[in-house]
């Protein structure tokens, strides 16, 4: 006999270990299903930036919802995931001034979203943040979106859910799943089967391997993006910041944790190995990452990085998620695939698909999101 | 010799006793190798060269193991024409067959068909109560300090932990003039009786280590065996004022003194092996992960070798033998000839002094329990400021029993030094605190860069 419960869950990152919190909140049975251990993949490696501004103008209301649940998220899960609400910059370089003109039309958008932002100057940059390298033209400064520590993010959900009840199996590595009946089955690598009558996916660099057992393959492409971190030094940069520019080599970010270390991150993304669940931080880009660094910075230069590391993402071709209802099977929900950008949304990725699970609908615009628009005519 | 048709590319790690004598191989053989250190001078940890003004004299500098030193500096003096040397160079990551250097802010990457990993050793910390005030030093930074500087690390010095270093620098430290309060040995004096057997693998090492206690006795240092480190005294302003320890017979004792020098044996350097991705196995013996070689040096990845302290804690002169025997592996390995029988001959070196590790193993064991034993309110990670009650809180909230887990939630090891220092002793608290054995906790993963690296890195090219 296979365990049995009203949905299982394969996949505990972020989004995993949030819907089975509340999914809980909506009184079904959850099961959650995690290869490894919880929040071990992108949602345990990422660069912690709690940033609203940027995303697509559709996805902000997701955001939304989900930075209401940042902010409670001490009370919610009796745990301290180290969110910071100290504000996000997006700045562009001197050479790229047309991205001025992109930043007001973002802001003036994002305001009808709920979302406000002020446009700075350079100077004004450099006068608030001395840190600014003079390379930095124009910024957009967010006061309202923030960071937290990724590593303690997903368990602390996954503790929560659990204490409400979820059951959760670690070291479960789900190879086959399939509908028979009413029910889904699934079936660990050890041969231990589950299950449910609903099923989520949230496998995130993974989940074209459970699609695709229901038709519906993705074009998912898994990437590690580069990280590294400071020594600690006294704490002084509230913001979390990034640079806007269409080279992927430019794009770096930075931020400071409490604790005083400057976590730094961007520039050329790596190869990853899913199949070995690593992803390993190329040297050179490490060094490119560096450089980008200190155009955007130039007094961190004097710092030192004491270790790198890179986590497993999938990205898909329009770098937006693979989010709703199966196209193909009743019953099957996906949320992966979260193209680099999916941990701000995290917690409320969850809370949406409990929502559509539970009550068959959401206010949250996800249509963008839906698989069938990977579907090959036939 | 028949020359070989494209000169390979030899690249050695680490200019101590194992990186000279395999540079020699090399050089030998024809072989012009690149050898980088991180040191500003060759000779490594135990053969540390003094600055360029400093003049004292080899017997003043290296006691018993002058004649050895010298002749270790002789031969890396005679090959600098024939090596490619680059001191004070890091190799700071490993990948896909290329090493990656820097060198203050000079970023280099060079090609290898051979990499010998000849990275030494440092000190096996033991955390205990107190050990983060400031005169607290581990017996190689207390090494270094009179060596390359010539001072002592305090007025009124305690030598604290267990091994055969633990004596040496102690003794050296008695030759140097300083006042050595008192050696606190936690190994029973029975082990070493124990162990004899081991130990006469190689008699004239025993016997050094003989000399050195008497040597220590005949000064007027106290000497106390089969101790219990309980608390390094002193306060975060003035550093530290004492050691409070339980002797041998149950008592506790109290010691005044401004420094303390501590250390368990050693424990290897064996970072960029985990980053060239070599395999890694449990070692009961030392209980530590070491990365798995062949009787000759080849790692798990071809290409890679390993040799001296950096590959497992043989010592000094098993380090020159298997430097030596892990070049040959690799000049022959890339096609040249070499001398089988003295490879054959190496290999009956390495083990005999691998015969006498295991007895310096029995004689001086890791104390593991005073891990598990470690009050609350002592810190663990001295980078990150962990403390035991930290760390066994975070496990009791989350369930996290495995090494790299509770460094993600307790950021125990994962300051600069990486868990250098930390690291085996927070797996064993681990291990007592899950009740598993030390071997499932794990090893922390490493990770580049294996030393800090300035983010000025490439600026200047
Ligand atoms: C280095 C890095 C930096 C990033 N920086 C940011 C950032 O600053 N801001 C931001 O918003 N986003 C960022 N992201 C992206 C963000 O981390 C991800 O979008 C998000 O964490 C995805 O969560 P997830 O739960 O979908 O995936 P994951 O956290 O990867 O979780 C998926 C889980 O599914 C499990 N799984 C897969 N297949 C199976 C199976 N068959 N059976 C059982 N379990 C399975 C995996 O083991 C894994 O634990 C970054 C990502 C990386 C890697």
């Amino acid at each position: 006999m296979s365990a049995a419960s009203d949905v299982i869950i394969v996949g505990g990152g972020l989004m995993g270990s949030s819907a089975a919190l509340f999914l809980r909140g909506h009184g079904l049975s959850v099961t959650l299903l995690e290869t490894d251990l919880i929040g071990r993949q992108a949602s345990g490696t990422n660069f912690g930036n709690v940033r609203r501004q940027g995303r697509p103008i559709h996805q902000l209301p997701l955001a939304n919802r989900a930075i209401a649940i940042w902010r409670q998220s001490r009370e919610l899960l009796g745990a301290d995931v180290e969110y910071l609400q100290s504000g996000h910059i997006r700045v562009c370089y001197r050479e790229r001034p047309e991205l001025v003109g992109s930043m007001e039309d973002y802001a003036a958008k994002a305001r009808e979203e709920g979302l406000e932002l002020e446009l700075l100057s350079g100077n004004a940059l450099r006068d608030k943040f001395p840190f600014f390298g003079p390379d930095v033209l124009a910024g957009s400064y967010s006061a309202t979106d923030g960071h937290a520590n990724p590593r303690l993010a997903a368990p602390a959900f996954a503790r929560a859910a659990a204490r409400l009840g979820a059951v959760i199996h670690e070291n479960t590595k789900i190879v086959d799943a399939q509908k028979v009946g009413e029910d889904f089955i699934v079936t660990a690598v050890d041969g231990r089967t589950f299950r449910a009558p609903i099923l989520l996916v949230t496998a995130g660099a993974w989940g074209n391997a459970l699609s695709s057992q229901f038709g519906e393959p993705v074009p998912i492409t898994p990437k590690g993006p580069n990280m590294s971190v400071t020594e600690p030094v006294p704490y002084g940069i509230l913001p979390a910041i990034g640079v806007m520019t269409p080279i992927e080599e430019e794009t770096v970010y930075f931020r400071q944790v409490a604790r005083g270390n400057i976590v730094l991150g961007g520039s050329t993304r790596g190869p990853s190995f899913p199949d070995q669940y690593r992803a390993y931080v190329e040297p050179q880009n490490t060094l490119s990452q560096l450089k980008h660094i200190r155009r955007l910075a130039p007094s961190l230069g004097k710092l030192n990085i004491i270790r790198v590391w890179s986590g497993i993402e999938g990205y898909m071709p329009d770098s937006q998620p693979v989010m709703g209802p199966s196209a193909t099977t009743s019953g099957l929900y996906y949320a992966f695939g979260f193209s680099g950008s999916g941990f701000q949304i995290g917690p409320g990725v969850g809370e949406t698909m409990a929502e559509v699970i539970a009550k068959g609908a959401t206010d949250i615009p996800i249509a963008p999101y839906r698989i069938e628009r990977f579907a090959t005519p036939t | 010799m028949v020359e070989p048709r494209i000169i390979p590319r030899v690249v050695i790690v680490g200019a101590g006793p194992a990186g000279t004598r395999a540079a020699e191989a090399c050089v030998q053989a024809g072989v012009r190798p690149i050898v980088l250190d991180e040191g500003r001078r060759d000779g490594g940890q135990i053969y540390r060269r003094q600055p360029d003004n400093f003049t004292r004299p080899y017997a003043k500098l290296y006691g018993s193991e002058a004649g050895r030193a010298q002749a270790l500096h002789e031969t890396f003096d005679g090959l600098k024409g024939a090596v490619d040397y680059r001191p004070e160079t890091l190799v700071w990551n490993i990948a896909g067959g290329h090493i990656w250097t820097a060198s203050q802010t000079y970023a280099d990457t060079l090609p290898f068909d051979a990499l010998l990993l000849c990275t030494g050793a440092t000190d096996r910390l033991m955390p205990v109560k107190g050990w983060q005030f400031a005169g607290s030093y581990s017996l190689g930074g207390a090494q270094v300090a009179l060596k390359s500087q010539a001072v002592s690390i305090g007025h009124k010095v305690v030598f604290m932990g267990s091994g055969p270093l633990l004596y040496l620098v102690a003794s050296q430290y008695v030759e140097a003039g300083a006042n050595v309060v008192a050696v606190l040995d936690t190994a029973h004096y029975s082990a070493r009786i124990k162990a004899l057997p081991d130990l006469l693998a190689v008699p004239s090492v025993l016997w050094n280590g003989v000399a050195l206690t008497m040597k220590l006795k005949r000064a007027g240092v106290a000497v106390h065996n089969g101790i219990k480190p309980l608390e390094i005294k002193g306060n975060a302003d003035s550093g530290v004022s004492g050691v409070r320890f339980r002797t041998g017979a149950g008592a506790e004792q109290e010691i005044i003194c401004d420094a303390v020098a501590m250390g368990h044996h050693l424990r290897p350097e064996t970072q960029l092996a985990d980053l060239a991705r070599c395999a890694f196995a449990f070692d009961p013996g030392t209980r530590q992960w070491l990365p798995k070689r062949d009787g000759d040096g080849r790692s798990s990845v071809a290409g890679v070798y390993l040799a001296g302290d950096g590959a497992k804690i043989l010592g000094a002169r098993s380090a020159e033998a298997s430097g030596r025997l892990a070049a040959l592996a690799a000049l022959g390995d890339l096609g040249l000839p070499v001398d089988k029988g003295e490879m054959a001959s190496l290999r009956g070196d390495v083990g005999t002094y691998a015969k006498f590790a295991r007895g310096l193993a029995k004689a001086f064991p890791w104390p593991s329990e005073q891990a598990s034993q470690l009050p609350d309110d002592a810190i663990l990670c001295r980078c990150e400021g962990v403390t035991a009650g930290d760390l066994r809180g975070v496990m009791r909230e989350t369930g996290a029993k495995e090494a790299n887990r509770a460094k993600a939630f307790s950021r125990v090891g994962m300051g600069r030094c990486q868990g250098r220092y930390c690291g085996l002793a927070a797996a064993e608290l681990i291990a007592a605190e899950a009740g598993v054995p030390v071997e499932q906790v794990g090893r922390l993963r490493g990770q580049a860069p294996v030393k800090p690296l300035t983010i000025a890195i490439g600026e200047e090219q």
